[in-house]
């Protein structure tokens, strides 16, 4: 058996062969399929027949083909890619694993997905940097739902090139009219999704028929075996390149006071000095003075180039902005249509606020309930008040801070998106910006003559949340009663937002379960924050059960206008107290969702203000509280 | 920027000074030392932070010091105690939300999986259930205190990859690299250098002088050399492709179990 057998040009001139691999091209593909389909034997295949694997490594496969394998006294290549027995042992999941190898004209690194186990989330995370698929079908199976869900899967993250590579054609006898027969089938059911194109391989990993090399066993076919296929299949780097110049600022370089850089991975386009560019969504133009490098100064610079950009004008410029070619800038918006895959073991809360990282950017985000999810399998619409785990739905997406964006059919830099828990901090989602939504387009923000800070100077104070939070009967609002009314006293302008005149009014169509009760608090952030607008200091007393929510509004304000007031009192003290007899009633089973009973609370992990209610009177919390805002401001003024 | 000093870390090094260029890399460097490495590496060590202009932070496990644990009595545990412990005590002590280290996917098995931002819990361990899916170029870096993640930047590098740019960009890297008459002993099928006086000869072995190059530096006594007479890059380049054996198989730590990795990795080895 020949392992590792070296490229003739190395001995003959290394110069030659070191500078043609610098100039390889690199393709990324992905492989789908079971182990069934023989994908790991396929895969160790290619890594075998290109040559990737040195000696050692090949003695080691011949031990454990002989000890493990499948293929009798036969190396078994599905053995060089597998390491999963020993992980099983080990209670270690594979997800994504990526492998290497190269040719005399290419560089590839394959994302395997293996398993089936959550296979939506794997699978869409390695196509995420795939330019192709390669579907396998077992040639006696032919078409399965598998193949239908991986083909659906692979054309929605967008993969151009789809290979259909129709597997173990040694075991239906090389026989065309199967072959023939597949095509057909795949290429109804391509159509029917979308798929514009695709290309059909006979082959078989365990012979190696068709996989470097056209096989003598299947004259019939006239196309091109898989590896020069791979080879010749155009990268999306040449396609990016083309388009208008956008770049992302990943970040300010400012290393000192004469030289001020933006730097960032060039998105789509290319860029020379000289050349108009607009800062979106400000929509300020400029010139690029230099494109700075650690090389000296370019002349150039294109798509997957990461750059420093000097520009011509001091312009306001920060991370999250796009520096785009003046005359064909980006869009910029708040609502979006998006398709969205979900990742995490929890479900998507409709309402609940999120982080939305895109591009450099990261703003505060909320998915509203899914239009539609749709079944990977069979293709057809369902609905669905939420997304779950490898769900994969249509839904509308509110950003809190206007997003600059492509349709992901145009860009994957600047229309692709992840989600993030404000709580856990786990990546809970994948999405893919269809549009902006229309409303959003058209609603400007209507840029007014008296600013906040015009309101709050004529009141003579600055703006403050003081959002109480606490368990039912904790004391929050008899306690920001007694703070207003201290703050009226020193002739401060403020008012108090409590369950009272919101319930009954503003938020009467909410009833209690989470979503309700997250829909809640937004309605209440967003008034106490146009209230902070027009000057005021607002206090809100909420149980506010939710870490996400509180932190969403948090996030509304300018930093440091949130105040964040833990009213703690343990939940045996609350329910002793009572007062208005809901625990009885919760305990009773009398009333759903009731917080600390049936329901979480999520208390403050670092509130601005703790308040003890077994240690401290309301009277002094109050006092507390109102030398905490006051001396902030004598701070600040 | 955990520094290892190894061809790698001049990659990842070199990287991070492009990438901040006209500003320096806003980080330090951070050397887990055994004291037990070759000479060599120590002086282009502080030759490379120098010339990067970046603070370079040198951390010696003191309970392994007190102890005396050397690579000749102590077998596993040296590298449990110097490397393992080390690093979590100095990642522990800086407090670091964040380190880069230039582990490369190709090089094993088990670091196929591994993720580009790979998340530590705040007792520095590595749960595979707990690692974030990563699309696109977009990774999450978001984490709680006492948590914290390693980036590998060099994910997607093969080892020609690496060679072709130091070569590319004229990136100094140790001597050690090139063939060169070294004092060697050969030992359970291994041929090792007597770097210093602490060596320990079994009785009746004398060093010999050999030409000899090394494909990856770690501690002088635990380092396979291969003889070999190629002295500059791409000699060594040429006789790396040419050759039928695999980069680590000189390395005293692999020849465990196959999974040792993986092993390794979840006590934080990384």
């Amino acid at each position: 058996m020949t392992a590792y057998t070296p490229d003739a040009l190395i001995s003959a001139d290394i110069h030659a062969y070191l500078d043609g691999h610098a100039r390889k091209s690199m393709l990324r593909f992905i492989t789908c399929g079971s182990v069934d389909d023989g994908k790991s034997t396929l895969i160790g295949r290619l890594l075998y027949d290109s040559k990737t694997i040195f000696e050692d490594q090949l003695s080691q496969l011949e031990a454990d083909s002989k000890r493990l394998g499948t293929q009798g006294e036969n190396i078994d290549f599905a053995l060089l890619v597998d390491g999963l027995a020993a992980e099983r042992e080990q209670g270690i999941t594979i997800d994504v694993a990526y492998r290497f190898f190269a040719t005399e004209t290419r560089k590839f690194i394959v994302a395997d997905t293996p398993g089936h186990e959550q296979y939506t989330r794997n699978m869409v995370t390695g196509a995420s940097t795939a330019d192709l698929a390669v579907i396998l079908i077992d040639a006696r199976k032919g078409v399965l739902t598998q193949t239908r869900r991986h083909s659906f899967l692979a054309h929605l993250i967008g993969i151009r090139h789809i290979v259909l590579a129709v597997n173990k054609m040694d075991l239906v006898d090389h026989d065309q009219a199967r072959f023939d027969a597949i095509v057909a089938d795949y290429a109804d059911f391509a159509r029917g999704i979308g798929i514009e194109a695709f290309t059909a391989i006979p082959l078989s990993g365990l012979t190696g028929a068709n996989v470097t090399s056209a096989s003598p066993a299947m004259p019939w076919y006239g196309g091109p075996a898989l590896l020069p296929h791979l080879e010749s299949v155009p990268v999306a780097v040449d396609r990016a390149a083309a388009a208008p110049f956008r770049m992302p600022v990943q970040w300010v370089n400012r290393p000192d006071l004469d030289f001020r850089g933006f730097a960032g991975t060039i998105a789509a386009g290319r860029v020379a000095p000289g050349d108009s560019v607009r800062i979106v969504p400000s929509g300020k133009t400029t010139r690029v003075a230099r494109i700075v490098s650690f090389d000296g100064n370019r002349e150039l610079a294109e798509a997957g180039d990461a750059v420093t950009l000097v520009l011509a004008d001091e312009v306001d410029c920060s991370r999250g902005d796009v520096i785009a070619a003046a005359d064909s800038p980006p869009e910029a918006a708040n609502q979006f249509e998006a398709t969205i895959v979900w990742l995490a073991d929890t479900d998507l809360v409709p309402g609940r606020g999120y982080r939305l990282k895109l591009g450099t950017h990261t703003v505060g985000a909320t998915v509203q309930p899914p239009a539609h999810v749709v079944d990977v399998n069979t293709q057809a619409h369902l609905s669905a008040k939420t997304l779950s785990l490898n769900d994969i739905g249509v839904a509308e997406v509110y950003t809190d801070a206007p997003l600059v964006f492509a349709p992901y059919a145009d860009s994957r830099e600047l229309g692709g998106f992840i989600l993030i828990d404000r709580e856990t901090n786990a990546t809970v989602a994948a999405g893919m910006i269809h549009h902006a939504l229309r409303r959003a387009q058209n609603v400007h923000w209507q840029s007014v003559d008296i600013t906040r800070e015009a309101h709050a100077r004529q009141k003579g104070q600055q703006p403050r949340l003081l959002w109480f939070t606490g368990l039912s009967g904790s004391g929050k609002s008899t306690i920001a009663n007694l703070v207003e009314r201290k703050l009226h006293a020193l002739g401060r302008h403020s008012f108090l937002l409590d369950g009272d005149n919101i319930r009954h009014g503003l938020n009467r169509d909410l009833g209690f379960s989470d979503a309700d009760r997250i829909e809640n608090i937004r309605r209440v952030g967003e008034v106490a924050k146009l209230m902070t607008d027009a000057g005021l200091i607002v206090l809100t007393a909420f149980i506010s059960p939710f870490r996400a929510e509180r932190e969403l509004v948090r996030g509304l304000l300018p930093a440091g206008e949130f105040v964040e007031i833990f009213v703690d009192t343990p939940l045996a003290d609350a329910e002793a107290r009572d007062v208005k007899g809901l625990y009885a009633k919760a305990r009773a089973g009398e009333i759903a969702h009731f917080t600390g009973i049936s329901s979480p609370y999520e208390a403050p992990v670092s509130p601005e203000i703790q308040i003890d209610t077994r240690r401290e009177s309301a009277e002094a919390a109050a006092e507390r509280i109102v030398e905490h805002v006051l001396g902030i401001w004598s701070f600040e003024l | 920027m955990l520094y290892s000093v190894g061809k790698d870390s001049a990659v990842m090094l070199h990287l991070a000074r492009k990438a901040f260029f006209p500003a320096k890399p806003p980080f330090p460097l951070l050397h887990v030392d055994t004291t037990w490495k070759f000479r060599a590496m120590y002086d282009l060590r502080d030759k490379a932070a120098a010339a990067a202009g970046m603070e370079l932070i040198v951390h010696t496990n003191p309970d392994a010091l007190a102890a005396g644990i050397n690579p000749f009595d102590h077998g596993s545990r040296h590298t449990d105690l110097w490397k393992t412990e080390g690093l979590k005590q100095a990642l522990k002590a800086g407090g670091y939300d964040a380190a880069f280290g230039g582990a490369r996917r190709d090089e094993e098995k088990s670091r196929a999986k591994e993720r580009i931002f790979s998340f530590r819990s705040a007792s520095q361990g590595w749960d595979p259930k707990a690692q974030r899916p990563e699309l696109w170029n977009l990774y999450n870096a978001r984490i709680h205190r006492g948590e914290s993640i390693r980036v590998f930047p060099l994910s997607n590098w093969t080892e020609l990859d690496i060679w072709q740019y130091i070569l590319d960009q004229g990136i100094e890297i140790v001597p050690l690299y090139f063939a060169a008459p070294r004092p060697t002993v050969e030992r359970d099928g291994m041929l090792l250098m007597v770097d210093d006086d602490r060596f320990r000869l079994h009785p009746g072995e004398v060093p010999v002088e050999r030409s000899i190059r090394f494909r990856t530096l770690g501690c002088y006594p635990l380092t396979g050399a291969v003889e070999s007479e190629a002295a500059t890059l791409p000699a060594v380049i040429q006789e790396m492709l040419l050759t039928t054996t695999s980069e680590r198989q000189g390395r005293a730590i692999d020849h465990d179990q196959a999974a040792s990795m993986e092993k390794k990795k979840r006590e934080g080895y990384f």
